[in-house]
């Protein structure tokens, strides 16, 4: 049985052509390439890894970092350094946050050159999108980044309710900060827990998980779902919060600094956290910006760019919140910086709950929203509104938007190209570990291997939301 | 003279018939399909990259080499500890000599950077 | 030399119960530890732990120890068989024979050699040479890096540990176990003795390759380390050995450090030395424990520095502080 047995449908039904593109195979050629392909190494390519096979990786010109590499380790034959050990780091590998692969080079401990490969998770979300209504495609941004999935469902809602030119009511707006929030605050969690593991301190994860645990209850109570509460609606929220939980969140906040101390108590002071962590992995200001890196990575090295305060949306700019920068632009930095990030979060979503207004969750806009259950099964008006917004979805106004927004990990940007359907033409995503991932390379080098892992650690990567 | 360590020995042999009887027990209850795939070098999945005959930093050999010394210089030490007390101030100025000697080495080490890894 | 002319049928009869007793209680602690340090990590991050097989879980490392024998001995292609075939029954191998000279009681030491203190050092030292082995036949890369930097740890902290252990041997003039012990009948060595006593215990954990020491297996760098290519009852032994080697630091911390069988200055309070003996032994494993979910991992130039440029000055500079003490008093 064939491929084609197990998908008898091909899953998508329409090539849509750009105005300006006049053939199918102009089409593909543009659509190629602009693709980033992992950068590895002529030298894989050309067989003197046993494994690599000829063609497969495909080889660059000049990686972006060529200059910053260390001389002797451009382009000459492996046979000019017998010491040298290439190993694999990844995809299957204890510490590599998922299935990220790092094609290492060691001169005994050292790591002079490093390759991270990446692709492994890659799932074509922006290419799904395509063959999607609007809001079927709302589902796939969960799993963008699937430790936050409520960071990329609002970066998304946003995005298409600024090419729709709406605005949603105040509940809706506050309950999205709430939310967000405290999704920052479970994929903060979960990056403490994994970073501390990494580095060999285990219990902390434990700690970590009880408290994320907390959020992850919160959200079933609101959403159904866990990991992906797919909660927010273009033009809305998918439902009001059920009774109490708004208690609930408030006492999560009350309780959750006291927590973060069994952390600090475990990590912050603790002598060889402290050795492992510090002058590692050292990102000066010009780096950051050159790399073009965003959130706790480059808050770490002192740029206060965070998207919430220099471009707010879902109206940030209303609550009282400090963005923490580091000094050093070390790993150690980037830690202090999340756990401070945390207590802000936590801030927000308290002064969110105290403004939090009575009042709609979405808007009024029958294109948009979809009509209560109990009128779909009275009135016909409704039932065909439903019967639209389902079958032919929500249509668009042609145009192109982009929209950003603070993710935990860093910035992430939605660019959408609509023709006036209601299905996107062409979905982008810009997300923040991809792009930060970049800089792995650059600060690995020259360290040691126990460096490369806390590396890992630090840029925060997931790598679902490197490969989409 | 040996034959104080006679228990020594006998002790050896019967954990070895030990760990005989353990592993003729495990390699014959044990089930054997040999696939490539379970047969390759773990690599994090991925087919080992490049060899293993490689030539290791001579950093380690220094290390090792300076382990030898210090360490037969401790073994020299451990004689010396158990006739202390007889052998009076002679003895402990000519240890502290020895000692010093071996310190001395060690600064020197520092010095040159034989024990830095980066 | 006088006790090897005298064996007497009694002698080998005390030789030959020992020896039984001994391979029962290796076993079963080493079970038991296995099962302990699931415990005390459970605990320590709020959970369980084993809770399934037996009572409080505590069949549940004999089930698994079957289990393992059962599992299938997996060589991989291109390793050296002879050498990747020897490396667990190598380091298994020298584990008992620590047990013959332990002070248990005053009158439970198999056999009181005037080296004793020797013997455990020099098989302590075979585990090394075990796991290089063991990690060089693998053919696997971060079995080889393992194997690498295990032996540049054990290296490094074979010297302070010889040294402080010889501050105690100045103080007593021997290294018959039972005269160390009964050396520290009114205070135990660790009041006399607090900086040798700790470099001990920190080298101690390096040597067995526990946290915060655990770099050649470090699981988030090196997967498994070492042993990363070992399947069923091979790995199997490296675990029983790791475990076994614990309590054997811990016992010779005891004995050196602790007062062995005796209890707090003097007064043993009508427990038998042989209950104190294990108590404390017991206590040192749980700190190793204790240690091992607590700290994070250090990296591996900082773990060579910290021996070769903090730990050997300290320990040389404590002997001769000893030395001089000793002279003048």
């Amino acid at each position: 049985m064939g491929r084609g047995g197990v998908y008898p449908r091909p899953l998508i039904t329409r090539c849509k052509r750009h105005p300006k593109e006049k053939s199918l195979s102009q089409v593909k050629e543009n659509r190629t390439r602009g693709e980033i392909r992992p950068v590895l190494a002529q030298r894989y390519a050309d067989g003197w890894g046993v494994g690599a096979k000829r063609g497969r990786l495909q080889p660059s010109a000049s990686p972006p970092f060529a200059a910053t590499r260390r001389q002797v380790s451009v382009e000459k034959p492996m046979s000019q350094y017998p010491e040298r050990l290439i190993l694999n780091v990844g995809p299957q590998h204890p510490s590599t946050h998922g299935v990220l692969r790092v094609v290492v080079e060691l001169e005994g401990e050292v790591v002079v050159r490093c390759t991270p490969d990446i692709g492994y998770l890659h799932r074509g979300i922006e290419k799904l999108m395509e063959a999607r209504t609007y809001q079927q495609c709302l589902p796939l941004t969960d799993r963008i980044d699937y430790l936050a999935g409520s960071a990329n469902n609002l970066g998304f809602v946003l995005a298409v309710e600024k090419l729709l030119g709406v605005e949603v009511p105040p509940r809706a707006r506050y309950i999205r900060v709430i939310i967000a929030e405290m999704t920052r605050i479970a994929s903060h969690l979960f990056w403490l827990g994994t970073h501390a593991h990494d580095l060999g301190a285990m219990t902390p994860l434990f700690y970590a998980f009880r408290e994320r645990e907390q959020l992850m209850d919160l959200f079933e109570a609101v959403a159904g779902g866990r990991l992906f509460p797919c909660y927010f609606r273009i033009g809305g929220l998918a439902r009001d919060l059920p009774d109490g939980w708004t208690t609930e969140v408030r006492e999560f906040c009350r309780t959750f600094p006291d927590k973060m101390k069994d952390y600090e108590t475990l990590l912050t002071r603790n002598p060889i956290w402290i050795r492992r962590t510090r002058d590692v992995g050292v990102l000066t200001v010009d780096e950051v910006l050159d790399y073009g890196l965003s959130g706790p990575v480059a808050r770490g090295s002192g740029i206060a760019w965070d998207v919430r305060r220099a471009d707010p949306y879902c109206g940030y700019e209303e609550f009282d919140f400090v963005v923490p920068v580091g000094q050093n632009g070390d790993t150690y930095d980037r830690y202090l910086v999340r756990l401070e990030e945390m207590r802000q979060s936590c801030r927000i979503i308290e002064q969110a709950l105290d403004r939090l207004p009575e009042g709609d969750i979405a808007v009024d806009d029958p294109t948009i929203t979809y009509p209560k259950k109990t009128d779909v099964y009275t009135r016909i008006e409704s039932l065909i509104q439903h019967f639209l917004l389902v079958e032919e979805g929500i249509r668009v106004p042609e145009g192109e938007v982009f929209h950003h927004t603070e993710a935990p990990k860093g910035e992430l940007a939605f660019f959408i190209v609509s023709d006036g359907t209601s299905r996107p033409f062409r979905v982008r995503a810009r997300t923040p570990s991809f792009v930060n991932l970049q800089v792995l390379s650059k600060l690995a080098e020259g360290r040691l291997l126990a460096d490369l892992i806390a590396l890992i650690g630090t840029i925060d990567i997931v790598l679902a939301d490197v490969d989409r | 003279m040996t034959a104080v360590y006679i228990p020594a020995l006998i002790y050896l042999a019967v954990t070895m018939g030990v760990m005989a009887v353990i592993l003729f027990l495990s390699a014959r209850i044990g089930r054997r399909r040999v696939t490539r795939e379970k047969m390759l070098p773990y690599e994090c999945g991925m087919d080992p990259l490049g060899t293993l005959e490689i030539h290791f930093p001579i950093k380690f050999y220094v290390v090792a080499m300076i382990f030898i010394i210090f360490d037969i210089e401790t073994v020299f030490l451990y004689p010396w500890a158990v006739v202390f007390r007889d052998l009076g101030w002679f003895g402990f100025v000519e240890m502290l000599l020895f000692t010093a000697v071996i310190l001395i080495g060690l600064v020197y080490l520092f010095r040159k950077g034989a024990l830095e890894w980066e | 030399m006088t006790e090897a002319v005298t064996n007497t049928g009694g002698d080998w009869l005390r030789l030959i119960v020992g020896l039984i007793l001994v391979l029962i209680f290796s076993q079963l602690n080493a079970l038991f530890l296995v099962w302990l340090e699931r415990k005390v990590a459970g605990h320590i991050q709020l959970r369980y732990g084993p809770m399934e097989v037996g009572p409080h879980g505590l069949l549940q490392t004999i089930v698994d120890g079957i289990k393992l024998v059962g599992k299938e001995l997996i060589t991989p292609f291109k390793a050296d068989k002879k050498l990747f075939v020897i490396a667990p029954v190598l380091v298994f191998m020298p584990v008992l024979v620590p047990f013959l000279v332990l002070p248990f009681g005053p009158e439970l030491i198999i056999r009181d050699m005037n080296v004793g203190l020797l013997l455990i050092f020099a098989f302590s030292t075979f585990s090394v040479l075990a796991i290089l082995v063991g990690g060089w036949a693998s053919n696997n890369k971060y079995a080889l890096l393992g194997a690498i930097r295990s032996v540049a740890q054990n290296v490094a902290y074979e010297i302070p540990l010889l040294l402080s252990v010889m501050s105690v041997v100045l103080m007593v003039h021997s290294f018959k176990f039972s005269e160390l012990v009964m050396a520290q009948q009114r205070i135990w060595f660790i009041f006399l003795q607090p900086v040798a006593a700790i470099i001990y215990f920190i080298c101690a954990t390096a040597e067995t390759n526990r946290a915060p020491f655990d770099i050649p297996e470090a699981e988030s760098e090196l997967v498994a380390g070492f042993h990363t290519e070992y399947s069923g009852m091979r790995f199997g032994l490296f675990f029983l050995a790791e475990y076994t080697n614990m309590f054997i630091v811990c016992a010779v911390a005891t004995s050196l450090f602790l007062g062995g069988w005796h209890g707090p200055f003097g007064f043993s309070l009508g427990i038998p030395g042989v209950v104190w003996f294990l108590a404390k032994t017991y206590f040192l494993l749980f700190v190793l424990m204790w240690f091992r979910w607590t700290f994070p991992r250090v990296r591996f130039d900082q773990l060579m520095n910290f021996s070769w440029k903090v730990l050997i000055p300290l320990s040389m500079l404590n002997l001769l502080v000893t030395a001089l003490v000793l002279k003048f008093v």
